[in-house]
């Protein structure tokens, strides 16, 4: 035990650092921040066309990204409308860390590219790329299929996706792409018309009905617009949306740092751009046709044009690069509707088509790490072969209900393939039977109040909070006709479009408006109490044209909003058309319309799938696994430990108690006990005497096991005692004042004492402990209302309990009264008698010396006498007498037989009584006529036992 | 003599040598008493009513017999809207029986439940040792391993005992007050009663499990020090501490280690479709904490010198 003590007091501070250090090192490891390989960046400016054929050029702000090993396949990353490229350098980085040359560059007429806005016109903005994709091929660090065809993969989100999809129907050089959040026809995403009166293709899951002269998107467009005149990039969404298994709150912070990041290049980046008057930097077709849009709420066949060029639609038909569609489910600007139509025009050109639906979009974030890495990992495996095929299948996120941690929770769902697809089978669709009467709804002129349903632009700056956008959505009385379902029975999980056939007429006696009847249809989640969720908070305008003035009704198929939601049994799904929307151009003129189900179904589009995010926390389970094995194991080897301790003399069983070479010293370098060594044999009572600090608790506390030898060993009845000893069991102890519980009685403390021993009650003698405790009626009153002597009687009677073969006391009269203290010497006494063995410790002479047989003197840790008391006391049988005359008595003492050595000391006369009785000597000196005022021993015990500790 | 007649009666000392006399030892092989066996030591009752018997844990059990019916009484004065249904869990509190529960566990959380683990995992060997009696019982003798896993399956009971008392008594209260009506979560989402007291059964579970970190870390100061009030401050110290840090969004993911960073995860069990991986984690973090603390706290007391 000595070295390992004392090296823990020498280690415990080095050991407590290298603790520290591990659980630091595990923090760091867990956390897994390796540093990332590193990017080094080179900006250049490179000239294009202003526009084909032209002499004149225009200057492309760019930054290409290098990774550390090159040559390397390379990604265009063009960026969103309103941005630059130093919205996507983190994303360029991220993918430069990944092993791409990353080319990003601002656009014409954003950050710092000069030239005016195209809107991703095939002519302008699409040959800037493909200049862009030579210069690329002259790079030594961008790896070639051939000579000026670089291996190159496009990605970017909204108005850089839409380009990437562009870019891949004009130019075969392009090896794959991964458009996010983007448009396959700018002129539905702007002025969507979501139904028609002849069929709509439904076997894909988000199919938009895209009807022409649809309803202009107001808020939206007018969002974009500034955008592209300012330079601010509010059409883009500014945080990640969250993705599934990612801790929430970490999310947010992520996103938080990582909006922070990107807003600040912009607005440094802001005043770059010349603002020519209204139209900022749009070219001047543009400007012009947003400006007819947005004043009559009508395109007409130029902006059409315009429209037209600028979608990947017009050139869909060209794309036979693999191709990754993400597309957002909180998106009011480009919804999937827009994504599905891009994936069947890919499709059918037999390219590989995966699909994307996220949680975020326009009003609910960017990509989020996970996402962003899956780009990633399309790109490594689609232009460098490395890892696995992500395939072409169909993953989608669903969002559920609210956690802990104050986000929703979120799972995706992957399908084997997106339904619907050219070669695939159609999208499974369910049956769900709305009722709801005639209702006629009016439209307010003016289209004010309108309802609401989105807070377009804003819807980033909420997302987080868009599940709660999501039931903001408020209908005006009157303006709405309301159908529901039955509440489900089962959880139903809507993937995508829903439609509807409606029947709509005029109001016979109401003008019909000359532009149509605009109406909204959306589709809410009700659940049992009411409360409505628009999911995506979007809707879906429809223009009806040619109403006629009759009331004759027009049947039109509506498309519904692609969305996610899972329907929950006893929810309702609640079909709402209303005549008005504040994201919207409504129409101005007063107008009545009926509107009824023209079939009182609803057919709600199902994809069923695996769950990617697996629901079981296998770490944390793998986790919790671990730690309940360690303690097991911890458990077990300290329980074989146990089992070793057990050391046993079978020489020395008889022996009550044997002390050998028993040393205590502290880490300060006190040493209470050295080597102490003593015996108590069977039947003895023995006093440990020494003056207070002398080591005789400590040697109690050791024999009781609380204290740990640093050397030498104790042995009741031959056990070694160590702590919890059975051997403990024979030992009735009182050390150092009693321990009793003070809101318990005194009967109660024993027994609970007594019941804590596991023994039998019948062994206890509870009865004849009591009487020598002798408290009467006290032992029914709380030990707290005891004297300190009632305490130490009732600590002696516990000591009794069981009646002990070596009972242990320590100073066990303090406190009590002299008449107390007789009796107590006298149980003591015939304890021992009665075949047991008392062990008394003492700094008090009288009391060893009244009531012990033998005695050990302790000074300072270490033993200076042991034997009997009248051995120790007497020593050599020497007596003092004090007396009246002193020369007289010493003469007399002087003449008796084998009396020697007498000495006169002032009133006492000291002799050497060689055995002569004593008596006999007091008698001669009473005989003599000497007054004896005292006669005795003359060394007591004090005496002896200040001469044996020398002071 | 004294009052009450504090004295032995010199017949009394004839009683106990004659019975000294007549019982003669008789020794099992491992040297104890015949009738003594290490496995019987200190039953889990005999614990049990030792600390059942002390005002201390009377007054806590009966102050969380109290809390709903304070709850109720604030609720009653200070009602505006009755039966709300929308709402963060104190306006849904009177939606029903079940979201009072909620309520209840919810203020309670942060405070209340883990001071209890830490008064009764951290009282347990301290104050024995600030009694004094810690050391009669060590040698009894009670083998200290064994000691310290009565006590602390005692406390264990206690606090669990605790921990469901207060929902129970809530849900008591709640169903008198309020009604057996569904259960509102603050999404909107109802539950019905049934699976409302279902997932609060699990929620009691999950909180039970969560404060074995505390639990251990009580243990692991009450074998440290003879003063209780240290040790129960301490942990409860220890707590406040970490629901500070846990505050300070900076810190990031490295919240993930603060131990009472999952401490609200039981709120997902109030949603239909339950996600498990928060409390998984929260579990595994209060596992490998408590078993930490409760390892080292046996390590400590196995080797401690006893000197109280």
């Amino acid at each position: 035990m000595a070295p390992s003590s004392r090296l823990r007091g020498r280690w415990s501070l080095p050991a407590l650092v290298v603790l520290v250090a591990l659980v630091g090192a595990v923090v760091v490891w867990t956390r897994g921040d390796d540093d990332p390989p590193p990017v080094s960046t080179r900006d250049a400016v490179i000239d294009v066309p202003e526009s084909p054929g032209s002499d004149r050029t225009i200057q492309l702000d760019t930054t290409l990204y290098l990774p550390e090993r090159t040559p390397a396949p390379a990604v265009l990353l063009p960026h969103g409308f309103g941005g630059s490229k130093d919205s996507v350098s983190a994303q360029a980085t991220e993918l430069a860390q990944r092993g791409f040359v990353v080319l990003a560059y601002s656009a014409r007429g954003f950050g710092r590219s000069t030239g005016s806005i195209e809107l991703n016109s095939v002519d302008h903005e699409v040959r800037d790329a493909q200049k862009l994709l030579d210069w690329l091929a002259t790079r030594e660090e961008v790896r070639t299929d051939a000579a000026g065809d670089p291996r190159v993969g496009v990605t970017g989100g909204s108005y850089g996706g839409a380009l990437a999809l562009s870019l891949a129907g004009v130019d075969p050089r392009v090896d794959t792409i991964a458009p996010v959040i983007t448009f396959n026809d700018l002129g539905q995403a702007l002025l969507p018309n979501s139904a028609r009166t002849d069929a709509v293709d439904t076997t894909s899951p988000a199919v938009g009905a895209f009807g022409e002269d649809g309803v202009f998107k107001r808020s939206w467009a007018g969002i974009f617009f500034s955008a592209g005149l300012s330079g601010g990039d509010l059409a883009s969404p500014g945080q990640e949306a969250a993705e599934p298994g990612q801790d929430d709150n970490d999310a947010g912070q992520a996103a938080d740092a990582a909006a922070a990041a990107v807003t600040a290049p912009q607005q440094q980046g802001r005043p770059a751009g010349p603002v020519n008057g209204a139209c900022g930097r749009f070219a001047a077709d543009v400007c012009a046709a947003y400006t007819e849009v947005a004043t009559t709420g009508k395109a007409g066949p130029k902006t059409l044009e315009i429209l037209r060029r600028s979608s990947p639609a017009a050139v869909a038909d060209k794309i036979t690069q693999p191709t990754m569609l993400v597309q957002g489910e909180q998106d009011t600007l480009f919804g999937l509707d827009q994504a599905d139509a891009n994936a069947r025009q890919i499709a059918a050109n037999g390219a590989k088509v995966k699909v994307v639906w996220y949680s975020g979009g326009h009003d609910g974030g960017s990509p989020g790490p996970e996402l962003r890495g899956q780009i990633a990992d399309w790109m490594a495996f689609h232009l460098d072969g490395k890892g696995t095929d992500p395939g072409t299948g169909f993953e989608y996120t669903v969002v559920g209900a609210f956690r802990s941690s104050g986000a929703p929770s979120l799972r995706n769902v992957i399908a084997p393939s997106y339904p619907g697809l050219a070669g695939g089978s159609p999208v499974e669709r369910r049956t769900v039977p709305l009722t709801g009467r005639d209702q006629t709804v009016v439209n307010p002129a003016g289209g004010n109040p309108a309802a609401v349903s989105s807070l377009p632009g804003l819807g980033s700056a909420l997302s987080r909070s868009s599940s709660l956008t999501a039931r903001l959505s408020i209908d005006l009385p009157g303006q709405a006709a309301v159908f529901a379902s039955e509440p489900f029975t089962s959880q139903v999980l809507l993937t995508g479009a829903s439609t509807v056939k409606l029947r709509v007429s005029a109001v016979p006696g109401t003008p019909v408006p000359a532009d149509g009847a605009v109406l909204f249809a959306k589709l809410y989640d009700a659940d049992a109490n009411g409360v409505r969720t628009l999911p995506g908070s979007a809707v879906a305008p429809f223009r009806v044209r040619d109403l006629p003035a009759d009331g004759t009704p027009v049947e039109v198929t509506v498309t519904l909003p692609g969305a996610v939601r899972p329907v929950e049994s006893d929810h309702r799904l609640q079909l709402v058309v209303s005549t008005t929307d504040q994201a919207y151009a409504n129409a101005t003129e007063p107008a009545a319309y009926r509107i009824s189900l023209a079939s009182p179904e609803l057919s709600v589009p199902v994809v069923p799938g695996a769950n990617a995010t697996s629901e079981v926390p296998t770490g944390a389970l793998w986790g919790i696994a671990i730690v309940l094995l360690v303690c097991l194991v911890v458990a077990v080897v300290a329980w074989f430990r146990r089992r070793l301790t057990a050391d046993v003399d079978p020489e020395l069983t008889s022996v009550p108690l044997v002390i050998s070479g028993l040393t205590k010293s502290y880490p300060g370098g006190l040493t209470a006990v050295r080597d102490l060594s003593f015996r108590v044999e069977h039947g003895q009572v023995l006093g440990l005497l020494g003056p207070n600090g002398a080591g005789k608790t400590t040697t109690l506390r050791m024999l009781m096991g609380l204290i740990t030898p640093t050397e030498g060993e104790i042995r009741v009845f031959g056990h070694r005692v160590h702590p919890g000893a059975p051997v403990l069991s024979r030992i009735g102890s009182f050390v150092e004042g009693s321990g009793f519980l003070p809101h318990l009685s005194g009967i109660a403390n024993l027994k609970l004492y007594w019941a804590a021993t596991g023994r039998p009650v019948e062994q206890a003698h509870f009865d004849e402990a009591l009487e020598i405790a002798g408290l009467g009626g006290a032992v029914h009153r709380k030990v707290r209302t005891y004297s300190q002597g009632m305490r130490q009687r009732l600590a002696i009677a516990q000591a009794m309990l069981g009646l002990p073969d070596l009972l242990v006391l320590d100073e066990p009269t303090n406190g009590l009264d002299p008449p107390q203290i007789h009796q107590m010497r006298e149980v003591l006494r015939r304890y021992a008698a009665a075949g047991r063995t008392v062990l008394v410790s003492s700094h008090l002479l009288a009391e060893v010396e009244q009531t012990c047989s033998h005695v050990v003197v302790m000074h300072k840790g270490t033993l200076v006498a042991a034997g009997p008391v009248e051995e120790i006391a007497t020593g050599g049988g020497e007596a003092s007498f004090r007396v009246d005359r002193p020369e007289e008595a010493a003469d007399v003492l002087r003449g008796l037989s084998g009396v020697r050595s007498v000495s006169v000391d002032g009133e006492q006369v000291h002799a050497s009584l060689n055995g002569t009785p004593r008596a006999e000597a007091l008698q001669a000196l009473v005989t003599a006529g000497v007054a004896v005022d005292q006669a005795g021993p003359r060394r007591r015990l004090e005496d002896a036992f200040l001469e044996l500790v020398g002071e | 003599m004294t009052e009450n007649g504090v004295h032995t009666d010199p017949a009394a000392i004839s009683d106990l040598t004659d019975a000294a006399e007549h019982e003669h030892a008789q020794v099992a092989p491992d040297g104890s008493k015949v009738g003594y066996r290490a496995g019987r030591t200190l039953p889990v009752r005999v614990e049990l009513a030792r600390q059942l018997r002390r005002r201390r844990t009377q007054l806590v059990l009966g102050f969380l017999v109290l809390l709903p019916f304070i709850l109720v009484v604030a609720f009653e004065l200070g009602q505006a809207s009755p039966n709300r249904r929308s709402g963060g869990f104190v306006d849904l509190a009177t939606a029903s029986g079940v979201n009072f529960v909620i309520l209840t566990l919810f203020v309670s959380g942060s405070f209340l439940l883990p001071m209890i683990v830490a008064l009764f995992f951290g009282d347990t060997i301290a104050s024995e040792a600030s009694w004094s009696s810690l050391k009669y019982l060590l040698a009894a003798p009670i083998p200290r391993h064994r000691l310290l896993r009565r006590k602390a399956v005692a406390s264990g009971l206690l606090s669990v005992f605790a921990l469901v008392l207060l929902p129970l008594v809530a849900l008591g209260v709640g169903v008198v007050w309020y009604g057996a009506g569904e259960a509102v979560s603050p999404t909107g989402e109802a539950a019905s009663f049934g699976s409302g007291v279902y997932g609060l059964a699990l929620a009691v579970c999950y909180i039970s499990i969560h404060l074995f970190w505390l639990a251990g870390l009580a243990l692991y100061l009450s074998v440290s020090t003879d003063a209780p009030l240290g040790a129960v401050g301490g942990a409860v110290l220890v707590s406040i501490v970490s629901q500070i840090l846990d505050q300070i969004t900076a810190l990031e993911d490295l919240r993930d280690y603060l131990p009472t960073h999952y401490a609200l995860a039981w709120a997902d069990l109030l949603s239909s479709d339950v996600d498990w991986s928060q409390m998984a984690r929260g579990t595994f973090s209060a596992l490998a904490y408590g078993a930490f603390f409760t390892l080292l706290a046996a390590r400590k007391f196995a080797r401690k010198d006893v000197t109280s």
